[in-house]
C-alpha cells in the first residue's frame, strides 16, 4: 500500500470515529505536549525481557497488540483484521488488518507477528501454558498466519489479549529473535507513539511522538482495544522522585497528569478545582506477601501457615494506604467482584490469629532462626508493608531480620536462590496490578512449578495439575469450581499470602486534559490537550 | 559557649534518658494511627491484646510510630554517630599526623594519598563508600570518618613539625629520648587545644551528614530511627503533616548549631592563634 | 609567572593521579569480584567473561590500573550498567544543569557574603554583627533540604512567585532558566554564604588591626574608602582561598539541592548511581568531581599573584 493511500484511510478512519474528530483539526495546529509524571523512570524498554510496568507502559506506546481485552473483559482484535478458529478448535487463523506499518516505514507482516509471540512464549507464565498447547505456527502469506494446537486449549485468545506484564506486543522479527534473556535494543514498534532515543535521557525524561503512519481501527477506545488516535504531537514523561514535588507540578500546572497520585498527598489537592482524581484501573491492585519455599523456614508446610495465619489484610492497607475509599480487605485470591472471585480457605489470611500462629510454630518445631525479610524502601506503596509484616509475624512468634533496600537491589536480590548467607532471601512483599491475576493460569504467584515457578519458587504437584486442569475445560461453572479448589489448595500450601486489594488514583489538570482511557495500564492515544 | 554546651548536654541528657521521659518503642507500629497531628490522644497498643491511651506529642509518622518517641530515641544514634566519627576521625588522625610529622619517608607517602583523599568531596567519598559497603550503622561511621580524617592529620602534622623544632624537643632528642616518648610526652599535649576544636566541628558535620545520607536514602537502615531517617521518611509529607521534619530538624539544627557555638567558643579560649586563621 | 603556573600545573598532577588510584581501588578493595559488582546480580556468566577481559581483571593489578587509566585518558570512563549507555554520554547529558545551578550559586554567595561580612566587620559588635554572624552560625547548622523544603514552601507553594522544581535548558531562553534556578541557588547559597562572610568579616577585622590601615584612617581617608581599598584587597587571598576549599561543600550541597529541586544535573545523576549501585557512573563521577575540585584550587592559586601584588613567585 501507497503512502498516500495510508493517509487518505487515515482521515477517514479518524472521520468515522465521529465526536473525536471536533477539536482535533483546533488543537492540531499548535504543537501540542502533554507532559506526564510516571510512577518510575523508564530505564528498559523491552516490556518483554522484564515484567516492569514502565516497560510495559512504554509497550503501549511504542508497540501494538493482536488482540486486546476490552472493559468489558472481552476478547476484541487490534492489529487482526480477521480470524477463525476451526471446528476442532486445534486451528487458529489470523489476518492482519490493512495499513500496518512500523515506525521504520517497513510494514508489519505475520512473520513479524509470529516472531513476537514466539518470544513472549518463553517468557510470560500465560504464554508458557500457551506454549505446552502448542503444535506450530503456520505463515500462509505476509498478512496471515495460523497457530496449530496439540489438543484445545480455552484461553488462546484470551492469552493473546493478556492486558498487562508480559503483554504479546509485536516487533519487527529481527528484533523479536533477541534470545529471551537478552534485551532488544532497538525502539521500533508499529503503536501509536514513537519513541524519539535521542530526546531519551534516563533518571530525566523519555519522550514520545505521534505516530503520523498510525492506522487505528474504526470503533471507540475501551482499554486497550478499539481505536487508537492519537490527538496530541508529543508526550513526554518526567522523572521526578519527589512525590511532593510531583503533586506541586501538578497543581502548578507544570506538569498535565501524574499518573499515581500518592493517597496520603491527596488533602493537597483539596480547593484545587482545575484537578480531577480518578482511578483509571477499577481493578486495581493487590498485594502480596511472597515466602521462598528453597530456604528454612519456609520450605516447611506449617511454618508457611503460620505466617498467614499472623497477617492480616487491614494492617498493611492501612499502613500503605491509609484512605479507605481507596483499599478494600478481600479474600479472593483472583480479585473481588471478577469471574473466579471465592474466599474460600481465606479465614486464615484475611485477619491475624497470632495463637495459631504460635501453635503452627511449636508443632513445626520452628527455632526461632530469623526470617529474612526484603523491604523496599523507595517505593511509596510498597515502603510501609514489610515494617508491618515484620511486627506481625514477630508477634505470631517469628524472629525477623528485616532488611532495607531499594527496590531495583530487591528485584535483583529476589532472583537469588542460594542460601540467606550468599544474598538470599525468606521473604519479601510487592503488588499486582489485578488484571495480572483474573485466574489461575495468569496469576504468577500460584505458578507451582518449583524451579520454573516465580521467585520463591512454589513446588506442588496437585496444584500444577488443578492448573492444568483448568486451562483444558471450557465449561466457565466448572472453572469456577476448578478456580475455588485452587485457591484453597494453594492457601493450604500457601504459595503466598495476598494481603488486600487497593486502587491507586490518577491526578490530572481537567482545565486542558481530556479523554484519559482507563484500563489496567496507562495509555496516551484519545487524550486531548487544550489551551496551549 | 555556656549554651552552647548546656544544650549540647540536655541532648546527651535526653538521649541517655529516652526510655523513662514517656516514650513507646520508637519502632512499634500502629497502622490504625497512622499521621496523627501533634498533641493528638490516642491508643497505643504494646502487645497483641492490651492498649493504653497515650498523647502523641510530636505526632505519628505514616506508619503510626510516635514521632515524639523516635525523635528522642534519635538522639541516641545521631550522637553516637557524632561521638564515633569524632573518636575515630581524631584517632586516625592523631597517629598517622604525628608519625608523618616525625617520620621523613612515612610523611612523603601519606601526605600524597590524603593530598587524593582530601581532593574528594566529602560526601560524594561518603556515597560511595557506603554504596559499596553497604548500609549499616559502622559503614556510615566508617565511611563518613574517612573523609574528615585527613584534616586532622594535617593539624597534626603541622603542630608536630612546629613542636619539633622547639629547643626542648630537639634537645630530648640529642639526650636520646624514644620517638614514642616524645611524641608523647611533649608533641601530643601540644596539638590537643587544636584537636578538640577541630573534633567539635568534626562531630557537628558528621551528624549533619548522617542526615544527609538517610535523607538520599543510603544511610543509617530506614527502621533504625535516627534524625536524618525521621526526616527522609517524612519528607514526602512534609507539605500535609510537617511535623515529621518539623521536630526532628529543630532537634538537629539545635544540637549542630550548639556543637558549632561551642566550638567556636573553644576555639577563642584554647587557640588565638587558630581563632586568627579561621 | 608562567613558569609559576606551569610549577603549580605540574604539581596537581600527582593529587590527580592518586585520586585516580583512590578511585581505582574502591571496587578492588571491596570483598567479592569487582565484575560481579559491575555487572549486576542479573548478569549470565558470558557477560561476567565479557565484563572481566575488558576490564582485564585476568592481568596484573598494575596492568589493570594502566589499562582503566589509559581508558580514562581517552575519555572512556566505562559503560553504565544501569542506565546502559556510555558514562561520558551520560555525564553530557547532566552537565549543563550542574553547571548554571553551581554558577548561579557562586554569583549569590559573592554578591551577599562579602558585603555582608564587610559590614559585620565595620560595626563590630554590633547588633547588625552579631545577627550577620548568628545567621553564619545558622546557616551552618540547617540541612540543606530543610533550607529547600522552606524555601520551596514560602516561594513556590504560599506566594507563587517561582515554580517549584524542573530545569529549564538555556536554550530555551533565560528567563524560564533563571527562574528554576532562583530557589535552588538560594538553597545551596546559604551554608556558603555563611562560611564566606564568616571569613570576610574575620580577615577585614584583621587587616583594619593592622598599623597602615590605622595610618590611612589616621590620615582621614574616610571609613568606606579604607574598607575598600585597604581592607578588602587585602583580605582577599582567604577569602578566594575559602571559596576554593569551599568547592567541595558546594558539590556536597549540589547533590541534595538536585534531588530536593528535581533538577537533572550531575547531583541526581549520583544519588540514582548510589541507589542503584552502578558503580561505573560512581567512580566517574567522583572522578569528575575530584578533578573539578583540584582545578579549580589550582586557579585560586594562581590568582594569588593578580589579586596580591607583594606576591612573586
Amino acid at each position: 500500500m501507497s503512502m498516500a493511500g495510508i493517509r487518505v484511510r487515515n482521515i477517514a478512519g479518524a472521520a468515522l470515529t465521529g465526536a473525536l474528530v471536533l477539536g482535533q483539526t483546533v488543537a492540531a495546529h499548535a504543537e501540542s505536549t502533554l507532559r506526564v509524571v510516571m510512577h518510575s523512570d523508564l530505564k528498559i524498554t523491552d516490556p518483554i525481557w522484564t515484567t516492569a510496568y514502565i516497560s510495559r507502559d512504554y509497550g503501549y506506546m511504542v508497540f501494538d497488540t493482536l488482540f486486546a481485552l476490552d472493559a468489558d473483559l472481552n476478547v476484541r482484535p487490534q492489529m487482526v483484521g480477521d480470524y477463525s478458529v476451526s471446528d476442532d478448535g486445534l486451528t487458529y487463523s489470523f489476518t492482519l488488518r490493512d495499513g500496518l506499518m512500523f515506525h521504520d516505514g517497513e510494514p508489519v507482516i505475520s512473520l513479524d507477528a509470529v516472531n513476537s509471540i514466539e518470544r513472549w512464549m518463553h517468557k510470560d507464565v500465560m504464554g508458557q501454558k500457551l506454549f505446552e498447547f502448542t503444535d506450530r505456527f503456520e505463515i500462509v502469506d505476509d498478512n496471515t498466519f495460523e497457530l496449530h494446537l496439540k489438543e484445545p486449549y480455552g484461553l488462546v485468545l484470551l492469552s493473546l489479549a493478556k492486558p498487562s506484564s508480559n503483554v504479546p506486543f509485536i516487533m519487527p522479527a529481527r528484533m523479536a529473535k533477541t534470545p529471551g534473556d537478552a534485551q532488544i535494543e532497538e525502539f521500533i514498534g508499529s503503536g501509536p507513539f514513537v519513541f524519539e532515543s535521542g530526546e531519551w535521557e534516563p533518571g530525566n525524561k523519555a519522550v514520545f511522538t505521534k505516530f503520523e503512519d498510525y492506522v487505528p481501527r474504526d470503533e471507540p477506545p475501551s482499554w486497550a482495544a478499539g481505536g487508537k488516535v492519537v490527538n496530541v504531537d508529543r508526550v513526554e514523561w518526567l522523572s521526578m522522585p519527589d512525590q511532593q514535588t510531583q503533586v506541586t507540578a501538578l497543581a502548578e500546572g507544570e506538569i498535565d497528569v501524574l499518573e499515581q497520585m500518592p493517597h496520603d498527598l491527596l488533602p493537597l489537592l483539596e480547593g484545587e478545582d482545575d484537578i480531577t482524581v480518578w482511578s483509571p484501573n477499577p481493578l486495581g491492585y493487590q498485594y502480596m506477601f511472597r515466602m521462598n519455599w528453597l530456604l528454612p523456614p519456609f520450605d516447611n508446610q506449617q511454618v508457611r501457615q503460620a505466617a498467614i495465619a499472623a497477617l492480616n489484610q487491614e494492617d498493611f492497607l492501612k499502613a500503605a494506604i491509609g484512605n479507605p475509599d481507596y483499599y478494600e480487605v478481600c479474600g479472593a485470591m483472583f480479585v473481588c467482584d471478577t469471574t473466579f472471585a471465592t474466599d474460600a480457605g481465606s479465614d486464615l489470611l484475611v485477619t491475624s490469629h497470632f495463637e495459631r500462629s504460635r501453635e503452627l510454630l511449636a508443632e513445626a518445631g520452628y527455632d526461632g532462626a530469623p526470617v529474612v525479610l526484603l523491604h523496599s524502601t523507595d517505593l511509596a506503596v510498597l515502603s510501609n508493608l514489610a515494617p508491618v509484616a515484620k511486627q506481625l509475624l514477630e508477634r505470631g512468634g517469628f524472629t525477623v531480620d528485616m532488611q532495607s533496600m531499594d527496590w531495583q537491589t530487591l528485584v535483583s536480590r529476589r532472583s537469588n536462590k542460594g542460601p540467606v548467607g550468599e544474598g538470599g532471601w525468606n521473604a519479601l512483599m510487592t503488588a499486582w496490578v489485578a488484571a495480572d491475576i483474573l485466574n489461575p493460569i495468569s496469576t504468577a504467584g500460584i505458578n507451582a512449578s518449583c524451579e520454573d515457578a516465580w521467585f520463591g519458587w512454589p513446588c506442588d504437584q496437585e496444584l500444577e495439575e488443578l492448573r492444568d486442569a483448568f486451562a483444558r475445560e471450557t465449561d466457565l461453572e466448572v472453572q469456577k469450581e476448578l478456580a475455588t479448589a485452587i485457591q484453597e489448595r494453594a492457601l493450604e500450601v500457601v504459595t503466598h499470602g495476598y494481603t488486600g486489594q487497593y486502587y491507586v488514583p490518577m491526578a490530572y489538570r481537567s482545565d486542558r486534559v481530556e479523554g484519559l482511557v482507563p484500563g489496567p495500564a496507562t495509555y496516551f492515544w484519545n487524550v486531548r490537550k487544550n489551551g496551549e | 559557649m555556656l549554651w552552647g554546651g548546656g544544650v549540647l548536654g540536655l541532648m546527651v541528657l535526653i538521649a541517655v534518658a529516652a526510655p523513662w521521659l514517656g516514650t513507646v518503642d520508637p519502632q512499634l507500629i500502629d497502622p490504625a494511627a497512622r499521621n496523627a497531628m501533634p498533641w493528638t490522644q490516642g491508643e497505643i497498643t504494646a502487645e497483641a491484646s492490651e492498649s493504653v491511651p497515650f498523647t502523641f506529642r510530636f505526632g505519628t509518622d505514616s506508619l503510626g510510630r510516635d514521632v515524639y518517641s523516635r525523635t528522642l530515641y534519635g538522639a541516641r544514634v545521631s550522637l553516637i554517630i557524632g561521638a564515633a566519627v569524632t573518636t575515630l576521625a581524631i584517632a586516625l588522625g592523631l597517629i598517622v599526623g604525628l608519625l608523618a610529622g616525625s617520620i621523613g619517608w612515612f610523611d612523603a607517602i601519606v601526605m600524597r594519598v590524603l593530598d587524593g583523599l582530601m581532593a574528594i568531596p566529602p560526601i560524594l567519598l561518603a556515597l560511595a563508600l557506603v554504596a559499596l559497603w553497604g548500609s549499616g550503622l559502622w559503614t556510615v561511621i566508617l565511611a563518613i570518618a574517612i573523609p574528615e580524617f585527613p584534616r586532622v592529620v594535617r593539624l597534626v602534622r603541622a603542630v608536630t613539625l612546629t613542636l619539633s623544632a622547639e629547643p626542648y624537643v630537639q634537645a630530648a632528642m640529642a639526650l636520646g629520648v624514644p620517638l614514642s616518648r616524645r611524641l608523647w610526652r611533649h608533641i601530643l599535649p601540644g596539638t590537643l587545644p587544636a584537636l578538640i576544636v577541630q573534633g567539635s566541628y568534626i562531630a557537628a558535620s558528621a551528624i549533619l551528614i548522617e542526615a544527609i545520607l538517610s535523607f538520599l536514602g543510603i544511610g543509617i537502615p530506614p527502621e533504625i530511627p535516627t534524625w536524618g531517617n525521621i526526616m527522609a521518611q517524612g519528607r514526602t509529607l512534609f507539605r500535609v503533616f510537617p511535623h515529621n521534619i518539623l521536630f526532628p530538624g529543630l532537634f538537629l539544627s539545635l544540637t549542630i548549631l550548639a556543637i558549632n557555638v561551642m566550638g567556636d567558643g573553644l576555639r577563642d579560649e584554647l587557640d588565638p592563634r587558630l581563632a586568627r586563621a579561621i | 609567572m608562567p613558569g609559576f603556573i606551569f610549577r603549580r600545573l605540574l604539581a596537581t598532577i600527582p593529587v590527580l593521579v592518586m585520586v585516580a588510584i583512590i578511585v581505582f581501588s574502591m571496587l578492588r578493595l571491596t570483598p567479592g569480584d569487582p565484575a560481579a559488582i559491575i555487572a549486576g546480580d542479573s548478569a549470565s556468566p558470558g557477560q561476567l567473561e565479557a565484563i572481566r577481559t575488558q576490564l582485564g581483571l585476568d592481568q596484573p593489578i598494575l596492568t589493570q590500573f594502566l589499562i582503566w587509566s589509559g581508558n580514562l585518558l581517552r575519555g572512556d570512563l566505562g559503560r553504565s550498567f544501569f542506565f546502559k549507555t556510555d558514562v561520558t554520554t551520560l555525564i553530557g547529558q547532566r552537565l549543563e544543569p550542574t553547571l548554571s545551578l553551581a554558577l548561579l550559586t557562586m554569583a549569590i554567595t559573592l554578591a551577599v557574603s562579602i558585603p555582608l561580612g564587610v559590614i559585620a566587620a565595620s560595626r563590630q559588635g554590633s547588633l547588625t554583627d552579631r545577627l550577620i554572624m548568628g545567621f553564619a552560625v545558622m546557616g551552618f547548622s540547617v540541612p540543606v533540604f530543610v533550607i529547600g523544603y522552606a524555601l520551596i514552601y514560602l516561594f513556590a507553594v504560599e506566594l507563587k512567585w517561582l515554580p517549584v522544581q524542573g530545569y529549564a535548558d538555556l536554550a530555551d531562553g533565560l528567563w524560564p532558566w533563571l527562574e528554576r534556578l532562583i530557589l535552588p541557588s538560594l538553597t545551596l547559597s546559604v551554608i556558603y554564604i555563611a562560611l564566606i562572610a564568616r571569613i570576610a568579616r574575620t580577615s577585614v577585622l584583621e587587616v583594619l588591626g593592622q598599623d597602615h590601615v590605622r595610618t590611612a584612617r589616621a590620615k582621614g581617608v574616610s571609613r568606606t574608602g579604607v574598607l575598600v581599598h585597604h581592607a578588602l584587597r587585602n583580605a582577599a587571598i582567604p577569602i578566594v582561598t575559602v571559596i576554593g576549599l569551599g568547592v567541595g561543600l558546594l558539590i556536597g550541597g549540589v547533590v541534595v539541592t538536585e534531588s530536593v529541586f528535581n533538577i537533572p544535573g550531575l547531583g541526581r545523576l549520583t544519588v540514582d548511581a548510589v541507589l542503584s549501585r552502578d558503580f561505573p557512573t560512581i567512580q566517574a563521577i567522583v572522578l569528575l568531581f575530584s578533578v573539578v575540585y583540584v582545578l579549580i584550587n589550582l586557579v585560586v592559586d594562581i590568582s594569588y599573584v593578580f589579586l596580591d601584588p607583594r606576591i612573586r613567585y
